[in-house]
């Protein structure tokens, strides 16, 4: 540790270093690893009957799924607001501007409750799906629905300052070098908020596993079908079945974990490109 | 390739940016666009190499219309002030960019885009940062670099805003001297806005020098300096001695309300008078700066400073100490009417 020190000229070294670790301890660590003790009581064996249980995986393949093509549509649309928030100028884009925060701040059974009546076969929007017979509210797409309304806010806030740094010259000597449009979006401005585009995503998808609130009003909580693994937790806990609870938890939080390790890895390659 | 501006104009809201601009530029010249910040002139630039769009007027290389055609048409080389580099990719790729976007059917293969980059990084002496990215470059190198980038297409016009501008005095002046060598070479018609009067003088064919959306003069750097059109080119370009006729008008000749414009060496200094006409004034400064000696005097009725420049040769012929009571006269002087520019108050 002695040499991490001797090549840093910041002062507080320890005593930053030393917070940090206690903060998360108390915030993160300590919580997590009380998850991991309660689920312990039911031994190896009972984990793996409560994880493998068929209505378990079942939603857990919901959550996860969901959640991700949530992920997806939000990082290509949350691309495209912040783009117009960051490159043009229109009356009322302040207005706009505050509108992606919304998700963040409405209770998410509010929202969740609002999206289920619009979405409902006789609802305002959801009645224009029924007349091609999709339903949305009550299945999985429903679902995909409310994870994609509360994930927003994170991709648009995450690529909208990198955009910003971007600056139109290097688009305009691009242009100027014969690259047409495409070419400089994907040749320059991709590459430039690549990691930020993932780091939303990353957020999103992980706001998405956890949420609760608003999906449970939407999903139709069919069991194998639209129940979503928080549900099942809850409904664990409603029983008492505090160990069982944890073990979804447990099982959720490790898949999520190597999810994120994973993204994070692929950003660290990434950005690692860009700054050698 | 030429190029020639007809009637060009460009307003922003209330502000025009330029204001009726009739240019013409010789093929194989390299030209100076100079002014003061919000002349135009990176607005002109900018119009010609298609990053905007005039109000009204004509565009024309070599006899085409090029208003027509968009940035990506033009066949235009940009480099910025700001160098513009793409981040994420290494100089070798910055400089393959060019020949990387090209149609299918003009791309060049991978051997050949290899070769003329480093051809191109040979010609900017930078091929051993080839790997590099342009973070880790300096600010000379990255215009260097951004220069090879806008050449690797073959451009026919080569438009450069303040490639130097943001760069130290001493890198400033080696790149400019690298940069008329290169055009020498070369021979691209080259167009480079500048607000330092320095660079346009040493680097350009010919220097137009722009105030508030008009062209004010346009000629070789020699005419621009030596035989000012106007007193903003007067003042802009060197340093200026003012002379009103109320205080002193046996030199300005002219009747009504008129100011001469001297430059600080065209006046002579004499502990005599030279004829009826010279100012008698007290010496208040004497400087030594290299070179020369500057001498600064001032008449006994006013307290207006007059700057003179002196080389050490004649300074040392008469020497002056402060609080000498000494003789002026100017050598060489221009009349302008007062009132005749709006520039005029800027005195």
């Amino acid at each position: 540790m002695s040499h991490f020190k001797a090549h840093s000229v910041l002062p507080g070294f320890n005593l930053a270093l030393g917070f940090t670790l206690l903060y998360l301890s108390l915030i993160v660590l300590i919580p997590l690893s009380a998850l991991f003790f309660k689920t312990a009581t039911l031994g190896w064996g009972g984990f793996w009957t409560v994880v493998m249980g068929e209505r378990v995986l079942a939603s857990l393949r919901v959550t996860f799924f969901t959640s991700f093509v949530a992920a997806i549509i939000n990082a290509f649309f949350g691309l495209i607001v912040a783009w117009v928030l960051v490159r043009y100028r229109f009356p009322g884009k302040r207005i706009v501007d505050a509108l992606v925060d919304l998700p963040f701040a409405l209770p998410t059974a509010v929202a969740g409750i609002t999206l289920a009546m619009l979405y409902a076969p006789n609802g305002w929007v959801g009645q224009y799906f029924a007349a091609h017979d999709i339903k949305v509210a009550y299945t999985p797409l429903g679902i995909v629905v409310a994870l994609t309304f509360i994930g927003l806010p994170f991709v648009v806030r995450t690529v909208q300052p990198v955009l910003a740094d971007v600056e139109s010259e290097v688009e305009e000597a691009a242009a100027s070098l014969g690259a047409g449009r495409w070419d400089v979006f994907r040749r320059v401005i991709f590459p430039a908020i690549y990691p930020a585009l993932l780091t939303g995503f990353a957020l999103a998808f992980a706001r998405a596993i956890g949420e609760y609130g608003s999906v449970i009003f939407i999903a139709g909580n069919m069991p194998y079908i639209s129940e979503i693994a928080p549900l099942l937790i809850v409904a664990k806990l409603e029983q008492y079945d505090y160990a069982g609870a944890t073990a979804i938890a447990v099982a959720m939080l490790l898949i999520s974990f190597a999810l994120l390790l994973f993204i994070n890895a692929l950003q660290w390659w990434s950005s690692r490109r860009g700054t050698r | 390739m030429s190029i020639t501006i007809e009637n060009l104009n460009k307003q922003f809201g209330t502000y025009k940016a330029l204001d009726d601009i009739n240019l013409e530029v010789n093929s194989g010249e390299l030209l100076a666009l100079l002014g003061p910040s919000g002349c135009g002139k990176t607005s002109l630039l900018r119009i010609i190499g298609g990053l905007d769009v005039a109000d009204s007027g004509r565009l024309l290389f070599h006899g085409e219309d090029a208003l027509q055609r968009n940035a990506r048409e033009r066949n235009v080389g940009f480099v910025f002030q700001h160098y513009a580099l793409f981040r994420h990719m290494t100089v070798f790729e910055n400089v393959a960019f060019g020949l990387r976007v090209k149609p299918k059917k003009q791309r060049h293969n991978e051997a050949e885009i290899k070769r003329r980059v480093h051809e191109l990084l040979n010609l900017v002496q930078l091929d051993w940062l080839a790997d590099r990215y342009p973070a880790q470059l300096s600010g000379g190198q990255r215009q260097r670099i951004a220069l090879a980038r806008a050449l690797a297409v073959e451009p026919k016009i080569l438009l450069l805003d303040e490639p130097f501008g943001a760069l130290d005095a001493q890198v400033r002046k080696e790149l400019r001297r690298w940069l008329r060598r290169l055009h020498d070479d070369l021979h691209i018609t080259s167009i480079f806005v500048t607000h330092d009067q320095e660079e346009a003088l040493e680097v350009a064919d010919r220097v137009v020098v722009m105030n508030k959306g008009r062209i004010e003069q346009i000629g070789t750097p020699d005419e621009v300096y030596a035989k000012p059109a106007t007193p903003f080119v007067y003042q802009f370009i060197g340093n200026v001695n003012l002379f009103h006729s109320r205080d002193h008008a046996p030199w300005t000749q002219q009747h009504g309300d008129a100011v001469a414009y001297v430059r600080p060496h065209d006046i002579d200094i004499s502990h005599t008078p030279q004829d009826d006409t010279a100012l008698p004034v007290e010496v208040k400064l004497v400087r030594a700066i290299g070179s020369i000696v500057r001498v600064e005097v001032a008449a006994d009725e006013s307290c207006e400073l007059v700057e003179i420049e002196l080389s050490r040769e004649r300074f040392d012929a008469t020497p002056l100490a402060i609080g000498d009571k000494v003789f002026i006269r100017p050598r060489q002087f221009r009349v302008f009417q007062a009132g005749e520019k709006n520039e005029f108050s800027a005195a």
